[in-house]
């Protein structure tokens, strides 16, 4: 019952219901999209990292080859490198707690733990959030899969139109002020010119390229685009995450002021 | 090749991209242009995600109730709906158009 005294686990917990609960509309639209049960596991144990998820099975549903599912997941999976780097220099993990520590370094985690101030809470924020998540993001995979299956013609029951709102609702979060807007809408209009063009999966990689060209050659908050999908500190901070740009000076300073 | 192995491949490269963090030179992936580059590219690829999905009929421009689905959304997210009321109301919209007879 103590650690529940712990306002990092408590956070830890609510965020892991609300992400894993949605679980269920990945299962449900990567059966719809013709991936086979045990395919659809896979992306949860083994990808674990929602966007990227989605990503791969959208594009696949779009008529996309393999090998462009493969690469927009992967480049939207890069920013989860940035979270590693976060979080090593945070929790600073002892040599094989790296690797489990790895895999459930996401979004919500790496938020959880840098709402905290204490070393010990954001310790126990990023765990409780990363396992909390996995273990129930991968059984309500299965019960969407299990469900998806059952539904039959997936047009019938909108489901394309859920994986449209969807990949809004992991975008919004992190649609805050002009700039996030303008980069979403010039991605958008690179994406219509390209789709007459281009195969099937390749405009998505058109408009990366976009906008990867814009961060790369404009200045602007280096943690752009780095917004969880469901916040665990809703309340505590208005636009930007105020307590990981307070981090990200953390990580200079220390290694700044470290021997090498 | 098969669908396996491109589910495989993206798994690995998912957990290195993870794990490069913990191991890579801290340098490296601190430069601020690289983890901006990281994040805007976040945006583009998700609205780019969003757009194919509304509108791309495979290499042609398609609006049907998918773009229902897309306004329904916006409007769950405006009202600050959590995340799986927004796929339930999209999905919702996008069937309902169809059984009014809008494809």
């Amino acid at each position: 019952m103590k650690l529940l005294d712990s306002p990092a686990v408590r956070v830890g917990l609510s965020i892991s219901i609300a992400t894993g609960l949605y679980g269920v509309s990945f299962g449900a639209l990567a059966s719809a999209s013709g991936f086979t049960f045990w395919q659809t596991m896979a992306f949860s144990l083994l990808m674990f990292s929602g966007g990227s998820q989605f990503a791969f099975i959208g594009v696949v549903a779009g008529g996309g080859s393999g090998i462009a599912a493969m690469t927009t997941a992967a480049l939207l999976g890069l920013r989860n490198g940035i979270y590693g780097m976060q979080m090593n220099a945070m929790l600073r993990p002892s040599g094989w707690l790296k690797y489990p520590q790895a895999q459930v370094t996401i979004d919500e985690s790496t938020a959880t733990a840098s709402g905290q101030s204490d070393p010990a809470e954001q310790r126990r924020g990023f765990w409780t959030a990363g396992v909390g998540i996995f273990v129930l993001w991968n059984i309500f995979t299965a019960v969407g899969a299990l469900a998806g299956d059952a539904l039959g013609d997936p047009k019938r029951w909108g489901l394309d139109g859920a994986a449209v709102a969807a990949f809004l609702a992991l975008l919004w979060p992190r649609l805050k002020g002009r700039e996030p807007w303008a980069i979403a809408t010039a991605a958008a209009l690179a994406t219509i010119v390209a789709i007459p063009f281009v195969p099937s999966g390749v405009p998505i990689l058109v408009a990366a390229v976009v906008a990867g060209g814009i961060g790369w050659f404009s200045h602007g908050r280096s943690d752009e685009g780095m917004e969880p999908d469901v916040d665990p500190y809703p309340h505590s901070h208005s636009h930007d995450s105020h307590s990981r740009d307070s981090h990200s000076d953390e990580i200079h300073s220390r290694d700044d002021g470290s021997a090498e | 090749m098969s669908m396996w192995w491109w589910i495989l491949i993206a798994c690995g490269l998912a957990y290195l991209t993870k794990l490069s963090g913990y191991f890579v030179p801290a340098k490296l992936l601190r430069s601020p242009r690289m983890m901006r580059v990281a994040g805007t590219m976040t945006i583009g690829l998700l609205a780019s995600l969003t757009v194919v999905n509304a509108v791309a009929s495979g290499q042609a421009l398609a609006f049907d109730a998918r773009l229902g689905a897309l306004a329904a959304g916006a409007v769950a997210l405006w009202l600050r709906a959590p995340f799986l009321v927004v796929v339930i109301v999209g999905a919702a919209a996008a069937a309902c158009l169809r059984l009014l007879g809008w494809h």
